[in-house]
């Protein structure tokens, strides 16, 4: 037994003098720093496109008493944008992580389909007249509470079944989102060309649907949500590793993951009654962000994916407006150009 | 101390498991062979509360493991399953950090910074510790996930076929290290293995499982009998008398 006993593990070697040694969120100070400076000029970056949007070509020269109602009008589009901004970026980032898959984002819970359905079935049944109508304060929180009381549904019943998993319920909620999508495309195919246009200006995506009178409810929504996915960062951590090693290291996964998830669908449901679907939009931030941020760390990883996500909606915008001349859709060129920016860095690194 | 009283598992009518009767006992290593199907992992998985109980009693150190909570359950008894997700961007100490998570819900203090030094030294990790997980051989990601376990410095150490995917050397390295914590840092570790002579070399105790019962449990010296052993596997295994203690042939 001899020669095997002293090949033994050495034992515990007193540490040695070197550089400390700490589990932080970053490997080196190096990467830290890469990362502020990222997000430094990032949010930089937004700003300057935010400025660009409020004061970029407008019409009436800064003199003029004019220019300030411009503005105000603008700026109505730049608050629904940081809405969507970080209701999509935290959103896409937890849900990914709570599923540990990176190829999904929380779109294929059906909130997209259901807000379509909402929308062709009021024009279909009640009218043009009705549509018109149906978009005060009330028919905000009606879609919003919709589309969270659906995903509860959905959670609460898939989730605390016996053979409850997230497999299933994204697979519910992929059929469920094309039976919805099928049964308004059915009643889209049955309306007059005239209302179909009415309702074709809602269903894309676009920050101009914002309606400044949601705000005062949405901002608040919003603000307690996304604070408590930061505060929920730690335990996102670990609930990213998976239900075996989560549990065994003593959280509760499954009340971790239902609680991220109405978050999620909280965050989701406000930003698709405000804007409207953007389906690409959230996997692209997301995909870009764990790029960008070395770190597994959420505590980081939210911030990084808020800019990134705050300068591809403004820039959007930007381009949309100024480039194409307001000729075109957002989601399309979010689509394009975030497509393109998206194989460039996945090709380049040869890993998601 | 792992007691199970009356436990039963049931997949399908003709797949069911139990009811388990065992004591086993605290310190030492403790191995589960048995052939495939026997019930071996299940039994650790339903210790290690990844897995609901359908009838029966288990506690680990007087805790039911049903009505315990787990976040202090967590601080007594750990599990490693043999596949496990593994994060990108997530380097070897900082796994091995988040079997601090018990203790400091994910704020580490100069104390587990200690710990997760010593026990990242203790697996020959120290050189690797800045590697992104996705950066390892299979065996190195495996002894990063072993530092988690060790990390949490719980009595009871659960580990589901721990020498899956290890080649020789590799397999020894482990089982050293394992004897190595049961012995000098007091853990009780109960492992599925498959490898007989693994067992029986490097454990105090053998649990040897068919059928979805426990079919013998006591010291490598009673278990490695060619009766027990041939009647278990339902293949001839022959017991040989080696230098370091009995070998089966098969």
């Amino acid at each position: 037994m001899s020669e095997f006993t002293q090949s033994n593990p050495s034992p515990v070697r007193a540490s040695l003098p070197r550089k400390r040694r700490a589990a932080s969120a970053f490997r080196t100070p190096k990467e830290a720093k890469h990362y502020w400076i990222l997000l430094v000029t990032l949010l930089l970056l937004g700003l300057l496109s935010t400025y660009g949007l409020l004061v970029y070509n407008n019409p009436v020269p800064v003199t003029s008493p004019s220019f300030v109602p411009v503005v105000e009008r603008r700026m109505v589009a730049i608050v629904a944008m940081l809405i969507a901004a970080v209701c999509q970026s935290l959103a896409t980032v937890s849900f990914q992580s709570i599923t540990n898959n990176r190829i999904i984002t929380p779109s294929l819970l059906g909130f997209e389909a259901l807000y379509s359905t909402i929308h062709t079935s009021t024009i279909f049944f009640l009218g043009a007249a009705a549509f018109v109508n149906f978009s005060g304060v009330d028919s905000f929180l009606y879609q919003v509470a919709a589309m969270v009381l659906m995903c509860l549904i959905l959670y609460g019943w898939l989730l605390s079944g016996k053979y409850g998993n997230l497999q299933i319920l994204l697979l519910i909620g992929i059929i469920m989102g094309t039976g919805l999508g099928s049964v308004s495309a059915f009643m889209r195919r049955l309306l007059a060309p005239s209302e179909f246009d009415l309702l074709q200006t809602r269903l894309f995506a676009s920050v101009n649907n914002a309606d400044a009178a949601y705000f005062p409810i949405a901002i608040p929504i919003v603000v307690v949500v996304a604070f408590l996915l930061l505060a929920h960062a730690r335990r996102l951590n670990l609930l990213a590793m998976g239900k075996e090693v989560s549990t065994s290291l003593g959280s509760r996964h499954k009340a971790g993951v239902i609680y991220t998830l109405v978050l999620v669908s909280i965050l989701m449901a406000i930003s698709t009654a405000l804007v409207g679907p953007l389906t690409f939009y959230g996997f692209l931030v997301a995909t870009l962000t764990y790029q960008a941020a070395q770190t597994y760390d959420h505590r980081y990883v939210f911030p990084m994916a808020f800019a990134i996500a705050f300068v591809i909606i403004t820039g959007a915008y930007f381009i949309m407006n100024h480039v194409f001349h307001a000729q075109g859709v957002v989601s399309i060129i979010i689509e394009l150009v975030g497509g393109i920016l998206f194989l460039i860095v996945v090709l380049r690194r040869g890993s998601l | 101390m792992i007691q199970i009283e009356n436990v039963k598992k049931s997949y399908t009518d003709e797949v069911a498991i139990g009811p388990l009767n065992i004591e086993i006992p605290k310190a030492g290593l403790t191995s589960l062979i048995g052939p495939n199907g026997a019930g071996k992992s299940t039994t650790l998985l339903m210790i290690g509360r990844l897995l609901d109980l359908d009838a029966g009693q288990i506690t680990v150190a007087n805790m039911d493991i049903a009505t315990s909570k787990s976040k202090d359950l967590a601080k007594i008894l750990t599990i490693l399953r043999q596949e496990n997700h593994f994060v990108t961007r997530l380097t070897v100490r900082q796994l091995a950090g988040f079997g601090r998570f018990p203790y400091s819900k994910g704020r580490l203090t100069q104390a587990d910074e200690d710990i997760i030094s010593k026990y990242i030294d203790f697996l020959d990790l120290t050189a690797l510790e800045n590697r992104y997980l996705d950066e390892l051989s299979g065996g190195q990601r495996q002894r990063a996930y072993v530092a988690m376990v060790l990390c949490q410095e719980t009595e009871y150490v659960l580990l589901d076929e721990p020498l899956n995917n290890l080649d020789v050397a590799r397999s020894v390295q482990m089982m050293e290290h394992l004897k190595y914590a049961a012995t000098e840092f007091g853990r009780t570790i109960l492992t599925v293995l498959h490898d007989i002579n693994f067992a029986a070399k490097y454990s105090d105790r053998i649990c040897a499982m068919k059928h979805g019962q426990i079919a013998a449990f006591g010291t490598v010296e009673e278990i490695m009998k060619p009766d027990i052993l041939t009647d278990i596997f339902e293949t001839k295994i022959e017991i040989l008398q080696g230098p370091y203690g009995p070998i089966a042939v098969y």
